[in-house]
């Protein structure tokens, strides 16, 4: 209790010193970066920069020595490997290494073959992305028209950047060649052995065990989320919706004009900007409370159940896990359904009198401010029970005796609450918390499947299309897509801009919560 | 005497706070109860399939569950769900436990830029990558009525991201395990296999059971990659559809119901039983998020 009361003194807000850092609470602590982060803004951008220059320069020392390496390896190396450099697998081959020579060898052929058949084709029209619509052009040979299959930008673009990712992959597989040979040299002249093409296979299930088990996770990774990603950036520099579809009608590059559209006050498509800071703006709204709501109820009602003296503990806890059992969209159309002009609450209503007719029934969807309530209580109503299974399990990992003593010094449950359980929960939760801010901000399935956006509002209309009051950034860039012109360029646009938001906000969380991130704290 | 006086408040205070925190909880059971207990009664409507102000039917049948199974595609739905969700199950635990088992407990060059790359295209909307998936799938004819294996494709390709919870159950397995057995002379693969598999029981459990449940209750991707094809919808999509216009919802709504009622029972039955490595899984992964 000392302890607290001298760090009490402190202010919060100068600098502290690290012994006194020591003293502080863990809420103190937290408190005090929190403070110390927004004082430290314009240091941090000023690091920012500096370190973007220190990656550069990192970069460009790293390639020099890379090529430095290559150059001397060539030297210095035998004419196995300095063929090696034009054969790919050329020098494991002749060392005796023939399975990974073959893999070389093979992989190379495989490239060559495809960028002379196909990758060349793709590369050559990636600046452009076509140029040729279908339908008939003069063949002066024959003297006569005939039918051509025009180009498909969809297609160019995508072939392009795959092509691209497989020059990299290349580029690295011919650098892992170069840096075999160099290794075998240094091998054979120190009189060890090489390893056979059985050594490797095994060192797969050992030494290269990581290699084995990452294969299949990476690859989908890479193919489903990373190349994808990629491709709908690029997507935001070109004009790409339904009316420029790449194969009807080419679509290609207009640089920085759509996040001009997007930016920019009264253009021809609407009021884009005012829509965008709105939608944004509800989405932070909507992020914070949906998240913190969750958590502390959640929280409350733990620490209720958790109360000793509170007896069918299990089956309180049942009742509420049981909910959360059922599938989500269930529980939220019906409750969507619910609340409808028609629906059970205002049936009940009038039912029983509290509403004379159907003139006064209430509109829960259909007014801006109580269709944002509604929305966060009844996303209240779904997350209660997962934040109580998940405090109840954190709860109870908090010593006994600190409660016991805190008693013991006379503090009541209030102040225990304050003093104790919050402390370390927000210490413990403290990533979960940014994860689950970050997934509120794309929660889709609330907001979609019980208000549908709505109610919608004539200011957020744009040539995209319609938005909504409770609409997010995430329901807005799906009717973006789904809506009639599908603008898909604007739709990567916004995309692009919700991880702009949440990777700031990531930054500032990562800054400021203590860390639970040391791996082996819990082994 | 005064003691014994201030022992009594203690008490009386204890019992009031008690008696309240009943009540809380008491109501909120009921809040927490009721919409299911109305969806089960309105899925044994007969009079009306429209909503209406009252809660127990005037006439109780199995009308809504017949016309469901004979008068819609839900029978199809449903299959196409169970069917995603098996598959899913098996092969998206197959990748996660890979993932999180090599990132908590081999140590490899790039082990940390992997995860910080993972973390940064975590902050991507997952959404943006549906335009190029739904494309991609469509020339593969995986789309409309074939999108049962374009979903599943999709579903477990990206799963490897998910790892962090069965990360964080691996990172409290005492690494001294590991060292005895590599001692022994033990394999990176057979220590895998052979110590640390037999340990991962909660987990591995927990796995299957979040990689099932999650097409159930998918909605956005299979509403894109279905694109209002009934035979390749799952059941959310195929639900929200039947109730999705005015005119659909005063014709279907009791169905629906009754479909709710279809599709919550056995995941909830399910849910259940492996509540306890649910229950593991949820808190520890949060305490290491």
């Amino acid at each position: 209790m000392e302890k607290t009361n001298h760090s009490q003194q402190l202010n919060l807000f100068e600098d502290i010193s690290d012994l006194q850092l020591l003293n502080l609470t863990k809420f103190q602590l937290f408190l005090y970066k929190l403070i110390h982060f927004f004082k430290g803004i314009p240091g941090l951008l000023v690091s920012l920069f500096k370190t973007i220059g220190k990656l550069l320069k990192g970069l460009f020392t790293w390639i020099g020595n890379d090529l430095a390496d290559i150059v001397k390896t060539f030297k210095d190396g035998d004419f196995k490997t300095k063929l090696s450099y034009l054969i790919m697998g050329f020098g494991s081959l002749t060392r005796g290494q023939i399975l990974r020579g073959l893999l070389f060898l093979i992989f190379e052929v495989v490239f060559i073959v495809y960028m002379i058949t196909a990758g060349g084709h793709w590369l050559g029209k990636l600046g452009t992305l076509g140029t040729q619509l279908p339908g008939t052009v003069y063949d002066p040979k024959l003297d006569t028209y005939v039918r051509v299959d025009g180009d498909d930008s969809f297609k160019c673009l995508l072939y392009g950047v795959l092509t691209i990712m497989f020059i990299l992959c290349f580029i690295y597989t011919w650098r892992m060649n170069v840096k075999q040979n160099k290794d075998a040299e240094e091998l054979l002249r120190a009189g060890k052995k090489l390893k056979t093409a059985k050594d490797d296979v095994s060192s797969l299930l050992d030494d290269q065990f990581h290699k084995t088990l990452l294969a299949l996770p990476l690859t989908g990774i890479t193919l489903f989320t990373v190349f994808p990603i990629l491709f709908m950036i690029l997507v935001a520099f070109t004009n790409y919706d339904g009316a420029h579809d790449g194969y009807s009608n080419l679509f290609t590059w207009v640089g920085l004009e759509n996040f001009n559209t997007l930016f920019s006050m009264n253009t021809s498509s609407g009021n884009m900007s005012f829509a965008f800071g709105e939608i944004l703006s509800w989405t932070l709204i909507w992020a914070f409370f949906a998240t913190f709501t969750n958590y502390f109820l959640g929280m409350f009602v733990a620490i209720m159940i958790n109360k000793k003296g509170i007896k069918f503990k299990k089956l309180w806890r049942g009742i509420l896990v049981l909910t959360s059992a059922v599938p989500q969209f269930i529980s939220l159309l019906y409750v969507s359904k619910m609340f409808a002009a028609n629906g059970m609450v205002n049936g009940l209503l009038i039912n029983q009198g509290l509403i004379s007719d159907l003139s006064h029934i209430i509109r829960f969807w259909e007014d801006k401010t109580l269709a944002r309530i509604m929305v966060i209580v009844i996303n209240i109503w779904i997350g209660i029970p997962y934040l109580m299974l998940i405090t109840t399990g954190i709860l109870m990992n908090i010593p006994a005796d600190l409660y016991e003593s805190a008693r013991i010094d006379g503090a009541n449950a209030v102040q225990q609450f304050f003093k104790i359980t919050l402390p370390y929960m927000l210490f413990v939760t403290g990533p979960y918390l940014l994860t689950s801010f970050i997934g509120n901000i794309n929660n889709f399935n609330v907001i979609f499947l019980l208000s549908g956006g709505g109610p919608n509002n004539i200011k957020l209309s744009t040539a995209a299309g319609t938005a909504g009051d409770t609409d997010l950034l995430v329901t807005w860039l799906f009717k973006i897509t789904t809506n009639e012109g599908s603008k898909y360029y604007l739709a990567s646009v916004i995309g692009i801009m919700i991880f702009v938001v949440v990777s700031t906000i990531a930054l500032i969380v990562y800054n400021v919560i203590p860390s639970t991130r040391n791996e082996e704290d819990y082994s | 005497m005064n003691e014994n006086k201030k022992h009594m408040g203690l008490k009386a205070k204890e019992r009031l706070s008690n008696t309240v925190i009943y009540a809380i909880l008491i109501v909120m059971s009921i809040v927490w109860l009721i919409p299911f207990v109305f969806l089960v009664f309105e899925s044994f409507r007969v009079e009306s399939t429209y909503q209406v102000g009252y809660v127990i039917p005037k006439q109780f049948g199995f009308d809504n569950y017949i016309n469901l199974f004979t008068k819609t595609d839900f029978p199809i739905w449903f299959k196409n769900t169970l069917v995603i969700g098996l598959f899913v199950s098996v092969i998206q635990t197959v990748i996660v436990l890979c993932m999180s088992y090599t990132l908590s407990r081999l140590r490899f060059k790039g082990r940390k830029g992997l995860m910080n790359i993972m973390l940064v295209l975590g902050f991507f909307p997952g959404f943006l990558s549906l335009v190029i998936l739904y494309k991609v799938l469509s020339w593969l004819n995986l789309t409309s009525a074939n999108s049962v294996p374009g979903l599943i494709l999709v579903y477990v390709a990206s799963s490897g991201m998910g790892y962090y919870v069965s990360k964080g159950f691996f990172d409290t397995i005492s690494r001294s395990l590991d060292e005895a057995a590599r001692v022994d002379g033990a394999t990176r693969f057979q220590v895998f296999t052979k110590v640390i598999m037999p340990l991962s029981k909660p987990i591995v459990i927990y796995t299957i059971l979040t990689a099932f449940m999650g097409p159930w209750g998918d909605f956005m991707l299979a509403k894109y990659v279905s694109h209002a094809t009934s035979a390749g919808m799952n059941v959310a999509v195929g639900l929200q559809t039947m109730i999705s216009t005015p005119a659909s919802l005063a014709a279907n709504y009791t169905m629906f119901c009754a479909g709710g009622v279809v599709v919550a029972i056995p995941i909830t039955i399910l849910f259940m039983c492996l509540q306890k490595y649910y229950v593991e899984g949820v808190t520890g992964g949060a305490v290491k998020g």
